[in-house]
C-alpha cells in the first residue's frame, strides 16, 4: 500500500523567473522559514532508502524482466523484448511525470473515487521541499522521490503485459498500446488502490472532532473527517489491502497479457514447432535481478526505513524461497524432474503472491503463502494453459495474475493479527498514533476478493477495447513473413547474437 | 587420398584427436552439428510445453590422409569414440579427387 498526500507549502519559483531571480527567490525563502516550520520535514535515512528502493525497482525492469522474458523466446527475437522492455519503461517515466502522477496520486474532483486529476501534470507546483506522506503520522518524504519511486511502478507494470504476445506484436503498435493502457487503465487502477488522505490528513481532523464542544461544531467536525476518509480511491474505501501492488501491477498486467495473447492470437507453429527457451541463463539472470530488486518493490513501499520495512524484506526473501521450492517440488512430483526453469519461475511467482501481503504477513504466513502460490502457479502454467490452448509466451497469467490473485486474496486472512499479521491500523481513535483496528477475516477476505474481481474486469474489458482500438488501426501482429524471419531483424534491424 | 569423416558424440572429440595425433596426422576439422540416428531424441519440457527434440548434438570430424592409412585411421577413431552405448556414431570414407595447400601451391599427398 502506498499513499499519497503532499503536505507542506506548495512553494516554487515562478515560471518566468530567470536565473538572476533564484537568488531573490531562495532570500525569501531564507527569509520565511515559518512556512515550512509547520509540516515535518523528511528524515534522512528515510529519503536514502527511497531512493535506492527506487533504483532497485528500475533494476527490475531493465535488465531483470528483459532477461528473464528474453531468456524464454528463441534467438531470432530476443532483442526484440529487450527493446520492447527497455522503450516501455522509457516511455512510461515520460507520461508519468507528464500527466501520469497526477493522475495517480492527485484529487481528482468529482471523479475522485476512479481517477485523479491534472492539478501536478507536469509535476507542477512539487519541489524539492514538498513532502508526500507515508504510514506514519508526521513522517514524510520528499514528494519527489515518492513520484520517482511511484514512476518505477508505472513502468514495469506494461512492460510485465510483452511476455504474453512476445515474438509476434508489432513494436510500433506495442508503443501506442502502452500509452493508452497507462493512461485508461493502470493510472486510474494506482489511484483507486492506493490514493488516500495520508495519516495526517485523517488525524487532524479526528482531533478537530475531539476538540469540538458544542453539537454544531461536532456535526461540522464530523463532516470533515467523514470528507477526509472519502478522500480516497474506490478500492482504498471498499478496504482492499495492497501493500505493493498486487491488483494494481500483478493481476492489472497479468489480466492484460491474457486478453493480449488471446486478441493477438497463437505464435505460428505454437504446439508443432520448437519453441524452446533460447537462453535459460538469461532467464536465470533475470529472474535473479527481479528478486533482488523485488526488495525495493515491496519494502520500499513501506515508504520509510523502518520496522516495516524490514517486515515486508524478510517476507520478500522466504516467500519468494518457498514458492521456488514448492513449484520445483511439485513439478519434480509430476513430471519427473527438477528444472532450473521451474525454480525461477517459482521464485516470480512467490514475489508477485507476497507483493500486496508483503506489509502485512508475517514471516512464516508468507511462507505459507508461498508454497500454495508456487503449487498453484505451476497448475495454471502446465495444466491449465494447455487444457484452453492459449498461447501466453512468458506465462504472464499464469505467474502474474494467478500469483497476484492468490496472494491478494490471502492477503486478507494473514493479515489477521492471530495468524503472524500486523492487523489493520486505525488513525482516528487516536489522532496522531497508529491504533490498531477491529478485524474480522471474512470482511477482510470479501474486501480483497471484490478488489480481484474488480481489477480483473476492469483492466480485462478495458484492455481488450485499447487491444482492439490499437489493432483496428495500427494493426497489433507483424505478419507471418516478419515473424518467421524473426521480430529482431523485421522489427529493429538489428540481432542480439553476432557470433 | 581419401576423407575420412566421422560423427561422434561431442565429449569423445579429445580422444579421438589424441589417437590421431599418435597416428600422426597433422590436421582435423571440426564441426558442430546435430541429427540423429537410431538414439533417436529426447524430450524437454519447458513449463507446459513438452518438446520431443530428435536432433541431438554431435561433432562431426573430417580428416584427409593418404590412402595407406585409411584403415589404421579409422581404427583410430572408431577406437577412441566407442562407449559401447547407442548414439557412438559413424564413419564414412569418400575419395579425394584432388589436394592442394594453399600457401605453398604442393599438390595431392604433398599438401596433406
Amino acid at each position: 500500500m502506498t499513499l499519497m498526500r503532499t503536505t507542506g507549502a506548495p512553494w516554487r519559483l515562478p515560471r518566468a523567473l530567470g536565473p538572476a531571480a533564484v537568488g531573490i527567490g531562495l532570500a525569501l525563502f531564507a527569509g520565511a522559514p515559518a512556512a515550512f516550520a509547520a509540516g515535518p520535514t523528511p528524515a534522512k535515512g528515510d529519503v536514502a532508502w527511497m531512493a535506492i528502493s527506487t533504483i532497485l525497482v528500475l533494476a527490475m525492469s531493465i535488465p531483470g524482466l528483459a532477461l528473464f522474458y528474453g531468456g524464454l523466446v528463441r534467438t531470432k527475437n530476443m532483442l526484440s523484448v529487450l527493446t520492447q522492455v527497455f522503450a516501455i519503461v522509457c516511455l512510461a517515466a515520460m507520461i508519468w511525470v507528464c500527466y501520469g502522477y497526477s493522475l495517480a496520486f492527485t484529487d481528482g474532483g468529482s471523479l475522485n473515487s476512479f481517477v485523479g486529476g491534472f492539478s501536478k501534470a507536469f509535476l507542477a507546483g512539487i519541489t524539492p521541499e514538498s513532502t508526500a506522506g507515508t504510514f506514519s503520522n508526521g513522517v514524510v518524504i520528499p514528494e519527489l522521490i515518492y513520484m520517482a519511486f511511484q514512476m518505477t511502478f508505472a513502468c514495469i507494470t506494461p512492460a510485465l503485459i510483452v511476455g504474453a504476445f512476445a515474438e509476434r506484436v508489432r513494436f510500433s503498435a506495442l508503443l501506442v498500446f502502452v500509452g493508452l493502457w497507462l493512461t485508461f487503465i493502470y493510472f486510474p487502477m494506482a489511484h483507486m488502490v492506493w490514493y488516500w488522505a495520508g495519516p495526517d490528513a485523517v488525524a487532524a481532523a479526528a482531533r478537530e472532532l475531539a476538540a469540538a464542544t458544542t453539537d454544531t461544531a461536532k456535526a461540522a467536525a464530523q463532516i470533515k473527517l467523514d470528507a477526509v476518509n472519502a478522500d480516497a480511491g474506490m478500492l482504498f474505501k471498499w478496504g482492499a489491502l495492497d501493500f505493493a501492488g498486487g491488483t494494481v501491477v500483478h493481476i492489472n498486467a497479468g489480466i492484460a497479457g491474457l486478453v493480449g495473447c488471446l486478441i493477438i492470437g497463437k505464435r505460428i507453429g505454437y504446439g508443432r514447432e520448437l519453441m524452446a527457451p533460447h537462453s535459460l541463463t538469461m532467464t536465470m539472470i533475470g529472474a535473479s535481478l527481479l528478486w533482488l530488486g523485488w526488495f525495493g518493490f515491496n519494502a520500499g513501499s513501506n515508504l520509510e526505513a523502518t520496522g516495516g520495512a524490514a517486515l515486508a524484506f524478510v517476507n520478500t526473501f522466504v516467500a519468494t524461497a518457498a514458492a521456488a521450492l514448492a513449484w520445483m517440488f511439485v513439478e519434480w512430483a509430476f513430471k519427473g524432474k527438477a528444472s532450473l526453469l521451474g525454480l525461477v519461475s517459482g521464485a516470480v511467482a512467490g514475489l508477485v503472491a507476497i507483493t500486496p501481503a508483503a506489509g502485512f504477513a508475517g514471516p512464516m504466513g508468507s511462507i505459507i503463502l508461498g508454497l500454495v502460490a508456487g503449487a498453484i502457479c505451476f497448475f495454471f502454467c502446465t495444466t491449465v494453459k494447455n487444457v484452453f490452448g492459449y498461447d501466453d509466451t512468458a506465462d504472464v497469467f499464469g505467474v502474474h495474475c494467478i500469483g497476484g490473485i492468490v496472494g491478494a486474496i490471502a492477503t486478507g486472512v494473514l493479515v489477521a493479527p492471530a495468524l503472524g499479521g500486523v492487523g489493520l491500523v486505525d488513525y482516528a481513535t487516536n489522532p496522531g498514533t497508529a491504533s490498531p483496528a477491529a478485524y474480522v477475516m471474512a470482511t477482510q477476505v470479501w474486501a480483497q476478493i471484490k478488489a480481484v474481481l474488480f481489477t480483473i474486469v476492469f483492466s480485462g474489458v478495458g484492455s481488450a477495447i485499447l487491444f482492439k482500438i490499437v489493432d483496428l488501426v495500427i494493426g497489433l501482429r507483424v505478419s507471418v513473413e516478419e515473424e518467421r524471419e524473426g521480430l529482431d531483424i523485421a522489427d529493429h534491424g538489428e540481432r542480439a547474437y553476432n557470433y | 587420398m581419401k576423407i575420412v569423416m566421422a560423427i561422434i558424440k561431442p565429449f569423445k572429440l579429445e580422444e579421438v584427436r589424441d589417437a590421431l595425433t599418435a597416428l600422426g596426422v597433422h590436421g582435423l576439422t571440426v564441426t558442430e552439428v546435430k541429427g540423429y540416428g537410431r538414439q533417436r531424441g529426447h524430450t524437454e519440457i519447458y513449463r507446459g510445453a513438452e518438446y520431443a527434440v530428435s536432433f541431438l548434438p554431435k561433432v562431426k570430424i573430417e580428416v584427409a590422409v593418404p590412402s595407406a592409412m585409411v584403415e589404421a585411421t579409422v581404427e583410430a577413431i572408431a577406437g577412441a569414440a566407442r562407449t559401447g552405448q547407442i548414439g557412438d556414431g559413424k564413419i564414412f570414407v569418400t575419395s579425394i579427387e584432388k589436394a592442394l595447400r594453399i600457401r605453398t601451391g604442393e599438390t595431392d599427398d604433398d599438401a596433406l
